[in-house]
């Protein structure tokens, strides 16, 4: 289903970047990095490429150590089409890093991500009918599940094809750690004195339940996993319908911990009983999808394989 | 450079890309009789819409409806309900963001509850055209026309226009996005009219050929980067202004927001151009001027004409455009005169506000009559207004006090 013509186009839109050789040097050094050492185009690009270019957040503003951080660069690294992705965003730490993203992306109110993404995925489908613009939606916990839960699920409902990415740091951190929806039961909280009265929301549930094509949860510990499940849940938005990551990115800050800890912090979450498990849903088009695509890679590599025995 | 335009050629409806003024100004027009929302259907028909979102909410969720008809025979790229005014316009933010030209219409209590989006429209300059049928916005609920929610569009950032009848609503629709399009423009428009009174009548309305369409909307024109991922997308800043309390954040704001009213001032130019004015007149020389907008003007017309037959000669200002506010025309057109009668379907007035607030010796001004909660105002009650203001004795209606 992925078409020849969408991996050409790939290319024209890294050559709409190029910069004219006269005005090269006078422009600014992320522009002259883009178009000379960006990822875009590579097929294989991955979590190992960070730090090879400013595309893949050279800086960020956040907390040091914030596992957010890691989560945005393994995201960013992972996108299988960044050159033709558009992200969205809402308010709160991930809005910190979004102006460092050499990525389009929008902000333009809390909550209203998913239904800002409903509109833009439809405009560039209209727009662009023949080529593939992915839409990527990456919102913190208070955003996704609690002032904008109406319209990420109902833009479930209504099967839009983009991605939803739930950064779920269990609390309100860039506020200062507001009891939110996907906060533990009694976990005491600025707005939650007494401790919080009522379960984490269990939103992967709802999610496979409001038409999900794809659910995954997990924590941001192991960035090969992290690599996979972007791309899984890009291609199957992009082919099939909605999907939904949820990422523990622990707000080191607000529970207590050092800029060192956020990684053991992790890890110590994503037990088999712990609350952060990785956890993987997959609709029966979705996982012929990711077969499909397997095989293909399979073959690919079979006739390289074969060509370089050729050639010795 | 390749000449691009596509004026001549045809959209797969088989309408011919116009040139705007050609279409509007100079191609033969058919009177039709038609409902207000009606109306709007046909201006939509010809707009080379994009991306319209739906939400019913009364009175204006018959034109919506009608829109879903145009987008099931092709003439609309894409077309849905979303789930809340808030949630709609958010998706209409997210498809002029990337590069749709975007139509939505709301009322009363759904203008409200979209409220947080407008500003962020104009602060995103996105030239997204939603039309208003205006309705009260009171508990207990109301469905009656009223106007009140346009005084709370007009801090927004928005362009806001007040049509009185069905055809200013048919021309204004087209002729919106050619000056929301411009360069030099770029923002939102909110075109109101007065719910029910403008909706749902009929009315005979000049349409232009169906054949002929607008120029579909250029996304490259726009002052601000369309998110589409077809022009460079590298590091806007860095450090995110919202996190910094310093000269730079805020000369930044500072400056994002007076280039939103300042693209507003520079809309002037080409509303004048394409409306023949922000305003228009009738007998502003006469002591006794009408001064007001929507179907207020309407039953203005009405009063005039009875005045007339009692030998008190009446002027006539009607504001189309409330944003940007006509304050030259205002001052210049009222130079004159020694009642300036504003009637209103609203309870605070705030059309005479605005005026009050633009004119020299404004207690020429009287605030009224107005009326709300979906009271209809019968001429009868300006001409009472008016000969209250000279000293003329009148009869009293019943139930009037």
């Amino acid at each position: 289903m992925i078409s020849q013509q969408s991996c050409e186009e790939v290319s024209v839109s890294k050559e709409r970047i190029q910069i004219a050789p006269e005005l090269f040097e006078i422009m600014p050094p992320e522009y002259q990095d883009l178009v000379s050492r960006a990822t875009y185009g590579n097929e294989n690009r991955g979590w190992k490429d960070i730090g090879t270019s400013k595309e893949l957040i050279e800086e960020h503003s956040l907390c040091a150590g914030c596992p957010e951080s890691m989560a945005f660069r393994y995201i960013l690294a992972s996108l299988p089409n960044p050159e033709n992705t558009v992200m969205v965003g809402s308010t709160g730490c991930t809005s910190l890093v979004f102006p460092h993203v050499a990525i389009h992306n929008i902000h333009s109110l809390f909550g209203n991500q998913n239904a800002v993404a409903s509109g833009l995925k439809r405009a560039l489908t209209v727009r662009f009918p023949n080529r593939v613009k992915d839409v990527v939606v990456l919102a913190g916990d208070g955003a996704t599940v609690d002032i904008g839960l109406d319209m990420t699920l109902q833009a479930w409902f209504r099967q839009e094809k983009f991605t939803t990415i739930c950064f779920d740091n269990e609390l309100y951190a860039n506020t200062g750690g507001q009891e939110s929806g996907l906060m533990q039961k009694g976990f005491v909280a600025k707005m939650a004195p007494m401790g919080k009265m009522f379960e984490k929301v269990r939103l992967p549930e709802i999610a496979r339940e409001s038409g999900c094509h794809y659910v995954v949860s997990c924590t941001v510990s192991k960035p090969s996993l992290i690599e996979k499940v972007i791309k899984n849940a890009v291609l199957i938005a992009r082919e099939i319908g909605p999907t939904y990551v949820q990422l523990y990115t622990p707000c080191i800050l607000e529970i207590g911990k050092d800029s060192m800890e956020g990684l053991q912090e992790m890890r110590d979450s994503e037990k088999p009983t712990g609350r952060f498990a990785h956890k993987e849903y997959m609709s029966e088009p979705a996982k012929q999808l990711l077969a499909d695509i397997a095989a293909r890679e399979k073959d690919k590599k079979a006739a390289a394989m074969q060509l370089v025995a050729q050639e010795v | 450079m390749e000449n691009t335009s596509v004026i001549g050629t045809k959209n797969k409806k088989g309408q011919v890309y116009t040139d705007t003024a050609v279409m509007m100004n100079e191609a033969p027009r058919t009177l039709s009789f038609y409902t207000g929302s009606e109306v709007i259907k046909e201006a939509i028909r010809r707009a080379s819409i994009d991306v319209m979102i739906a939400y019913p909410i009364t009175p204006q969720s018959e034109a919506a409806a009608l829109i879903g008809e145009l987008f099931a025979e092709g003439y609309i790229g894409d077309y849905f309900r979303g789930e809340s005014e808030f949630a709609v316009m958010s998706q209409c933010a997210g498809a002029a963001f990337g590069g749709a030209r975007v139509f939505t219409t709301t009322a009363g209590p759904g203008t409200m509850r979209a409220m947080e989006n407008f500003p962020m429209w104009a602060g995103a300059r996105l030239p997204i055209q939603m039309i208003v049928t205006c309705r009260g916005i009171n508990s207990p609920l109301s469905i009656q026309p009223d106007t009140i929610e346009i005084s709370y569009l007009l801090q927004t950032g928005m362009l806001v226009w007040h049509a009185e009848t069905a055809q200013d609503f048919y021309d204004w629709i087209l002729k919106g996005y050619m000056v929301s399009e411009e360069p030099d423009v770029h923002l939102p428009l909110a075109l109101c009219c007065d719910g029910f009174f403008v909706t749902h009548t009929k009315d005979v309305v000049e349409l232009t050929p169906a054949d002929m369409c607008l120029p579909p909307y250029d996304p490259y024109r726009s002052p601000v980067p369309c998110m589409d991922m077809e022009c460079p997308p590298v590091r806007m800043m860095r450090d995110p202004f919202v996190m910094k309390s310093n000269y730079i954040s805020y000369a930044t704001h500072a400056s994002w927001q007076q280039e939103i009213w300042a693209a507003m001032e520079r809309s002037r130019k080409h509303t004048i151009k394409w409306l023949d004015g922000l305003i228009e007149t009738e007998n502003v020389d006469a002591d006794i001027l009408i001064v007001t907008s929507g179907t207020a003007v309407s039953q203005g017309r009405e009063a005039i004409r009875l005045l007339a037959d009692e030998g008190i000669r009446v002027g006539l200002v009607k504001i189309k455009c409330v944003r940007p506010w006509p304050e030259d025309e205002i001052r210049e057109a009222t130079k004159y005169a020694k009642h300036i009668i504003v009637p209103e379907f609203n309870v605070v007035g705030w059309m005479a506000r605005e005026i009050k607030a633009t004119i020299p010796n404004h207690e020429r001004v009287i605030a009224g009559p107005r009326v709300c909660g979906g009271m209809t105002m019968p001429p009868e009650i300006i001409v009472e207004e008016i000969k209250t203001a000279l000293g003329v004795r009148s009869r009293a209606f019943t139930g009037r006090g």
